[in-house]
């Protein structure tokens, strides 16, 4: 009996290990490349970087007219004058960062074994912070940590996205971002995946929805000119566009979400910061 | 499994930048058209061409030849009240099921969407 119970297990066991390798991280990319193919036979899947932009040529022209010369200039003076200041410790934020902060942006978010989580380029600043004498910054907050990523992000521009996804503490936490994208949320019942998967390309009077490929490697995002918005910032817009009040940025439910995001865009080149209308 | 193909009225979604009418709180007299036009209510254009709507959106059909695509009323009824009960993938809001609209209103935007 012992036995029986013994091999079962055994058999479980190696379902649990296995399954994942039947549709994982990079099959569900994969799906997500094709559903787009399908979908958009004729576009090519590269200019999704630019997101809602991708689908109106006119946009686009206007967006790169607006990019020679944006309006957010003074703000990157700033953010850049604030990755500068050196923290309460005399060091910077280049001292602390892998690679001075360079070419790093893609490798975020990224599953940090020994922590157990999902860590984001926001929190690695944070751990900077607080290992250098300061208090750890609101995320989110377009005032500190959204300034400095807007410069930080720069330093990674040109650099594909580079999501790892490796065993199975990390594969949970992507799991888990998953879910959450197509979780249903609010009293108007949307999915993250209802309007960036299903209905990407299509309008929401006069918006065209931006597809899920692309989405991550351009943030954060001057919205309107000046307002600085972070990614996650965004998500908790989203979610308020559908009347759901969503978690603060930072969430473990939000780096997660993040994490699988990522994924999905796994290849593309990075450009921050940028003009959103 | 295209919300192309879906049937029925859609509210916003995520990328609605500027809502119109977003701050007016909704008044007890609105019409069924104005419930079919305006946020916060069914803010039907958000998703469905109308014919006298402008900037309308994509994400679902446009709302014409109503009484032909449904001769019973009630039947319209039902996919606006809650259009996951005939769809489980739709994008639409289940506008009665989920409080959007009130009995009182659903009744009002069928009856102008039917009439389209």
């Amino acid at each position: 009996m012992n036995k029986i119970a013994q091999t079962l297990a055994i058999l479980c066991g190696l379902l649990v290990v296995t399954s994942p390798a039947l549709a994982g991280p990079e099959e569900d990319r994969q799906a997500m490349i094709k559903h787009f193919k399908d979908s958009y036979p004729k576009m090519d899947q590269a200019t999704f970087i630019h997101g809602a932009l991708a689908f109106n040529q006119d946009a686009l022209n206007q967006y790169k007219s607006i990019m020679e010369f944006p309006p957010y200039g003074e703000d990157m003076d700033k953010a850049e004058k604030l990755w500068n200041t050196p923290m309460k410790s005399g060091k910077t934020y280049a001292d602390c960062l892998p690679n001075g902060g360079k070419m790093i942006a893609g490798d975020y978010p990224l599953f940090d074994n020994a922590k157990g989580k999902v860590v984001t380029l926001e929190m690695a600043v944070n751990d900077c912070r607080t290992a250098n004498g300061e208090a750890a910054w609101v995320y989110g907050d377009p005032k500190t940590m959204g300034l400095l990523t807007a410069h930080l992000r720069t330093l990674s521009d040109g650099m594909k996205v580079n999501i790892k996804v490796e065993g199975p503490a990390a594969l949970k936490a992507y799991e888990d971002g998953k879910k959450t994208w197509y979780a249903r949320k609010g009293q108007l019942n949307f999915s993250c995946a209802s309007c960036h998967v299903y209905g990407a390309g299509d309008k929401v009077r006069s918006e065209i929805l931006s597809p899920v490929i692309g989405q991550t490697t351009h943030w954060p995002v001057f919205r309107g000119g000046t307002n600085l918005v972070t990614l996650q910032t965004r998500y908790k817009g989203c979610n308020a566009s559908v009347r759901h009040v969503g978690q603060d940025p930072g969430h473990e439910a939000w780096n997660n979400l993040e994490y699988y995001h990522s994924f999905m865009s796994n290849g593309l080149p990075m450009q921050a910061s940028i003009f959103r209308k | 499994m295209h919300i192309k193909h879906l049937s029925g009225a859609i509210v916003l979604a995520a990328s609605i930048v500027t809502p119109v009418f977003a701050a007016d709180p909704p008044k007890a007299t609105l019409s069924g058209k104005d419930i079919a036009f305006q946020l916060p209510k069914g803010n039907c254009l958000a998703c469905h061409s109308i014919a006298g709507g402008e900037q309308p959106g994509t994400l679902g059909p446009e709302l014409k030849d109503m009484k032909a695509r449904f001769p019973d009323k009630k039947e319209l009824a039902a996919h606006i009240a809650d259009q996951t009960a005939f769809n489980p993938y739709t994008a639409m809001p289940p506008f009665l099921k989920h409080g959007a609209l009130t009995q009182e209103e659903l009744d009002k935007v069928v009856d102008f969407i039917h009439g389209l």
